[in-house]
């Protein structure tokens, strides 16, 4: 079974007082019972898999005996009582399910053949006693699953589901799938984790810098998927920033544990990016779900906890030694975050944070934001100037990319060139498949009262 | 475990090169090979003639049908393969990554399965 799902409550003697089978009206205890498990497999649940992979070395065996665990669990506690330690007791119970699972199948070898599974600790005993404590072996979860042999897609599923500890069945709808594409994605997965040897440690040293950049890659896309969703699309794909922030918070405190400090920089950079981003969520759309841009947004809405603690964490990255891509863009957003509006925001800081994000990760669109900035900060024919030095030095046209045109219409607007600025608003019009972004710019035409003619006409009359 | 490791080339440019770059090909080989050898991975390994010598061979409905050439007709071919004992993908990984063809061809990694014979897994 790769697919978690708390099991239907099957018809037991001890929980169900109806006398009918079809009866599946549930237990008040077993609702509790039920609660109980889904916080505790959210709070602990990659910890009790790590750890059994760790134990067992193992990735199918170790997901599969925990499943069992959970389906014990959910009968034994519900007729016998919440144990203790429930983390405790799913251990227990999922490593005797294992042991007994390798005995059978002939499989036991060496020190793993001496180790007895615990009966006195049967998964029906109230409180079983761990020898010691869970150790966190999470960090090497992390980079199993972000291992660059595995697809990006199956990266980020299984990320969210080890990790994040959310259901086959949330996964498909955050990501608009079915349900069946995404539990075989995650068997794939898994199925070449066991196969083809991918490994469950932290990669060494000199591998170390480039992985962390594909376990920090797969966080933020899961964070952007979520960032991008709008209005009337699932809370559960929101709530992908949500997970994917407290993804962030967990690699930070793994690498605080492991003593892996010298790579904490980013991975703090990082999650002050998300906070940060995360911050401006409630001014982001408007009653109509359209983006509202920076410019226009009502800065009092935004969440000013979040805000406060990712610059906190952009704080103590900056504070330690090694700069890097996500903690320059955090520094940008704080510029941003820092401003009363848009227009008393410090630009040459953010044209001189671009610049140097530019110099470590090269791209025209990095250079199309800084010749946005630049506009900003010393006028729009400066700005202007900055975009046809950008067209000149890009190796492909940028005449495909609709961002580009907006930017320059943007510029020519407020140059006073309303002729220019509708022809450039037009080709954004024209690339854009965006609906929202295409009504934004229809808007724009309007304002010149230019637009009368355009094909792609009005969608709001 | 043990992994294949099948090293894609682009033939026209081999068959193109000098035989001074033929002979520096040979010594990045053998300076590989001794380095993997040293190091307990090389289980076993062969350089393949180029694909103008291939046959493929298929049987179907009882009839045995003989072609010239490769399976498949593409730029890169099977060019030879590699037994490597490695602990696990990221070693494989890292020694793969070694092989002199992987700089201008493709080196393809493929678990080995311990018992040929044995269940699906």
């Amino acid at each position: 079974m790769t697919t978690y799902a708390l099991p239907s409550i099957p018809s037991s003697p001890v929980i169900s007082r109806g006398s009918s089978v079809a009866d599946d009206v549930q237990s008040p205890a077993m609702v509790l019972v039920q609660d109980v498990l889904e916080d505790v497999v959210h709070q602990d649940g990659a910890r009790l898999l790590a750890a059994l992979i760790s134990r067992f070395g193992d990735f199918e065996l170790a997901e599969d005996c925990l499943q069992d665990a959970y389906a014990a669990a959910l009968l034994a506690w519900a007729s016998q009582g919440l144990p203790a330690n429930p983390a405790g007791w799913l251990m227990t119970t999922a490593r005797n399910r294992a042991i007994d699972r390798l005995r059978r199948a002939g499989k036991l070898q060496g020190k793993l053949a001496k180790v007895a599974p615990d009966r006195s600790r049967g998964p029906f005993d109230r409180d079983p006693i761990l020898p010691d404590p869970i150790p966190d072996e999470r960090l090497k979860l992390i980079f199993t699953c972000c291992h660059p042999a595995l697809t990006v897609e199956s990266q980020v599923a299984l990320t969210l589901r080890t990790l994040g500890g959310l259901t086959t069945d949330e996964i498909a709808r955050a990501f608009l799938l079915p349900t069946a594409t995404l539990a075989q994605r995650l068997v794939r997965a898994k199925r070449k984790i066991s196969r083809a040897g991918i490994p469950f440690r932290v990669p060494d040293a000199h591998q170390l810098p480039e992985r962390l950049d594909a376990v920090m890659t797969v966080i933020y896309l899961i964070f952007n998927e979520g960032y991008q969703a709008r209005s009337g699309e699932s809370l559960v794909r929101a709530d992908l920033s949500q997970e994917a922030i407290r993804l962030g918070q967990v690699l930070v405190n793994l690498l605080i544990a492991e003593r892996m400090e010298a790579h904490l920089p980013e991975a703090l950079g990082l999650l002050a990016l998300m906070r940060l981003h995360d911050s401006r969520r409630p001014a982001r759309l408007d009653a109509a779900g359209d983006l509202v841009l920076l410019e226009d947004q009502d800065r009092s809405g935004w969440d000013a906890v979040e805000l406060a603690s990712g610059l906190d964490d952009l704080d103590r990255a900056l504070a330690m030694d090694g700069v890097g891509p996500y903690q320059i863009q955090a520094a940008i957003s704080a510029v941003h975050a820092r401003a009363k509006s848009y227009s008393d925001t410090d630009w040459p800081e953010i044209v001189a944070l671009y610049s140097a994000l530019d110099a470590i990760t090269p791209s025209p669109v990095v250079r199309l934001n800084r010749a946005v900035a630049i506009g900003m900060a010393h006028g729009p024919e400066e700005g202007l100037r900055a975009l046809e030095s950008l067209e000149a030095d890009a190796e492909t046209s940028l005449a495909g990319y609709g961002p580009f045109h907006a930017a320059q219409a943007d510029l020519l607007r407020r140059a006073g060139r309303p002729h220019a600025a509708a022809a450039a608003y037009r080709q954004a019009l024209e690339l854009t498949e965006n609906e929202a972004e295409a009504r934004f710019f229809l808007r724009r035409l309007r304002d010149f009262g230019l637009d009368e003619h355009h094909p792609k006409g009005d969608p709001s009359a | 475990m043990l992994y294949a490791m099948l090293i894609y080339q682009n033939e026209a440019a081999a068959k193109a090169a000098t035989r001074a770059e033929l002979d520096e090909s040979v010594a990045l080989f053998e300076a590989f090979h001794d380095k993997m050898n040293r190091a307990g991975h090389v289980q076993g390994g062969e350089r393949l003639r180029h694909s103008d010598t291939a046959t493929s061979v298929r049987v179907r409905d009882g009839k045995t049908l003989v072609t010239d050439g490769p399976y498949a007709e593409t730029k890169e071919q099977l060019g030879g393969f590699y037994l490597m004992e490695c602990a696990d993908l990221d070693q494989a990984i890292e020694v793969a990554a070694q092989i002199p063809s992987a700089d201008d061809g493709v080196i393809e990694i493929r678990p080995v399965y311990t018992d040929p014979f044995g269940p699906q897994s």
